[in-house]
């Protein structure tokens, strides 16, 4: 099974470069050859210049990784002594660890839980210290692997703000995964779109969003939801097309990209045939959700 | 980086780890209760079984002696050969792999605290024994008995490091590997009873059981503190427990190499739920 297919891309310097993409589509795979946690079967890869194959103890030094939804630590020690244990594996001195580490905890409203167990910690406060523990070295490279997976809106936007003040200190670089559009959109300089381990877009995000021809998105809300979406697909005219249902009110909302808006009658009789009704229906402005079921033909979902 | 830096790097994440691993089992003072007091029981059916049959006493100081040996084992079996498991499966080895230090420093780090927690719980166990069962010891040379320990704990925590590199890829083989060589080496090395030099036992087991640095250094401490002999009783011990860990040290650096660089070509290092 080939996990990427000729991936080839360039990340700079003061940049957070987004990579959106379904489950599977390769996205950790790439940051762990970048992370030196796989061993490429072909091809190169390297950060700051040096081989991820060759000279991996060298970039050890300039990255750090966090992923998502992972709680790395002990539970029986607290977060401060969890992300002191994780500054001696870069070897920070003593006095400059509990500087680094108090900081930390400042900034990502950690303080007040010191000295508190890590097993005792909810979920979004263990994913916190997690995210203090990719800065303790502070890293040339940052990877996040969906890093706000199972945050709340708050910490996530804390996250956000915190990714983006950080490489505003110079000579940084972030590399994300997400699966969520609107945090590629707001954070990413630019957005590389990944599906079966290909590249298939590289842009910045307005960039690829203005390749989505203007007043060819729609987003169309029916109930109840389609069975059949691949009759749809097929639709002549119909670029890609996702739904999203909303379980609690039974509403499903429609995204389309359409070639032309001669589509649009054959959709609504096929909505029809479904036994769906439409319940409300517009053109919306192109988001990097739209790239992708552009490109890809479906949505994310 | 230079190699004095990295030198740094890497004694400071050993001693953090040593750190971990220290204030982890020290934190639950229960922990500390059963890993002395259960051992006990066992030593107690023992001492109270020989004495039943009217062996000598030494044999009761030799059985306190074996229990306290056997939280070693224990010790090295379960957090140090299936530690890479657990670490992998708490999303800690990513960590490791990730950060700039030697496995091997984390690895020392591990032995280290792991070897200084069990011999705190050690010398509860052999205190307790005493105090319960009242055995004579006859240590004339205590130094060459200290000596014996920590020869025999490096030796021991030798081979965990080599375990560990081997299990780095296992899921749950690790945790039946761990259960396969647990008894068998209480058994073999002689924890409980005398392994070696019985007629009773054959003597293919016999030779195998020497080849275990914990039988080398349990018979070695049982000769210095029980049957008061010295240096010049224990020296082949000595040899044999100096060329277990000169030979097992290199060892465990190159099969934990190989097995990262198989680990990370397979994509088998970051994998969960085995």
């Amino acid at each position: 099974m080939v996990a990427l297919d000729g991936v080839d891309l360039q990340v700079h310097d003061d940049e957070i470069f987004g990579l959106l993409g379904p489950n599977g589509a390769g996205k950790t795979t790439l940051i762990k050859i970048l992370c030196t946690l796989l061993l490429p079967t072909d091809g190169q890869a390297y950060i700051k210049g040096l081989d991820v194959v060759k000279q991996a103890s060298q970039i050890r030094r300039l990255i750090n990784l966090v992923s998502g939804g992972e709680t790395p630590g002990y539970g029986i020690l607290s977060v401060k002594e969890n992300l002191w244990f994780f500054s001696q594996l870069y070897g920070l001195s003593r006095d400059f660890a509990k500087d680094r580490v108090s900081k930390l905890m400042d900034q990502l409203e950690l303080q007040n839980y010191a000295n508190t167990r890590m097993s005792k910690l909810s979920t979004g406060y263990k994913q916190r210290l997690n995210l203090a523990r990719g800065f303790v070295n502070d890293p040339a490279v940052l990877f996040l692997d969906e890093p706000t997976l199972g945050l709340d809106v708050l910490s996530a936007r804390h996250l956000r703000t915190l990714v983006k003040s950080w490489i505003q200190t110079g000579g940084k670089t972030v590399l994300l995964t997400t699966h969520y559009m609107a945090e590629a959109d707001q954070l990413c300089d630019r957005v590389g779109i990944i599906n079966q381990g290909r590249i298939l877009a590289l842009d910045t995000p307005q960039r690829l969003k203005a390749k989505v021809a203007s007043g060819a998105s729609w987003k169309i809300e029916i109930t109840p939801n389609l069975q059949q979406l691949d009759s749809i697909k097929n639709i002549p005219g119909m670029v890609g097309i996702s739904q999203t249902d909303n379980i609690e009110t039974g509403v499903s909302t429609l995204k389309l990209i359409l070639q032309d808006e001669s589509a649009m009658s054959d959709l609504l009789t096929q909505i029809r045939q479904n036994g769906s009704k439409v319940l409300n229906m517009g053109k919306s402005e192109p988001t990097l959700e739209d790239v992708y079921i552009s490109l890809v033909g479906t949505g994310l979902e | 980086m230079t190699t004095r830096e990295e030198l740094v790097t890497n004694l400071r994440a050993a001693y953090a780890r040593m750190w971990v691993r220290l204030k982890g089992s020290n934190r639950e003072v229960t922990g500390l209760i059963v890993e002395i007091g259960l051992p006990i029981l066992t030593i107690g059916a023992y001492v109270i079984l020989y004495r039943t049959i009217g062996l000598s006493i030494q044999a009761g100081a030799a059985v306190i002696i074996g229990g306290a040996m056997v939280a070693f084992w224990t010790n090295v079996l379960w957090n140090m050969s299936a530690q890479w498991f657990w670490e992998r499966e708490s999303g800690n080895l990513e960590m490791y792999l990730v950060a700039p230090v030697s496995r091997m420093a984390v690895l020392l780090g591990m032995a280290m605290g792991g070897s200084l927690n069990t011999a705190m719980r050690a010398v509860g166990i052999v205190l307790l024994g005493v105090f319960i069962f009242q055995v004579p010891f006859q240590l004339h040379d205590p130094f060459s008995a200290a000596f014996v320990f920590v020869l025999t704990i490096a030796a021991l925590y030798t081979l965990g490091m080599m375990f560990a590199s081997l299990f780095m890829l296992y899921g749950r083989e690790a945790y039946h590997t761990a259960n396969l060589l647990q008894e068998p080496v209480y058994f073999l090395s002689g924890a409980y009873f005398p392994a070696i030099y019985t007629p009773i036992v054959p003597f293919a087991l016999q030779a195998t059981a020497s080849l275990i640095p914990m039988t080398i250094g349990l018979d070695a401490i049982r000769r210095l503190a029980i049957y008061g002999g010295d240096i010049t009783t224990v020296w082949l011990h000595i040899l044999a427990l100096i060329a277990c860990t000169a030979i097992l040290f290199p060892l465990a650096k190159r099969s934990l190499n190989y097995m990262e660089s198989l680990g990370k070509k397979e994509g088998r290092l970051t994998l969960r739920w085995q």
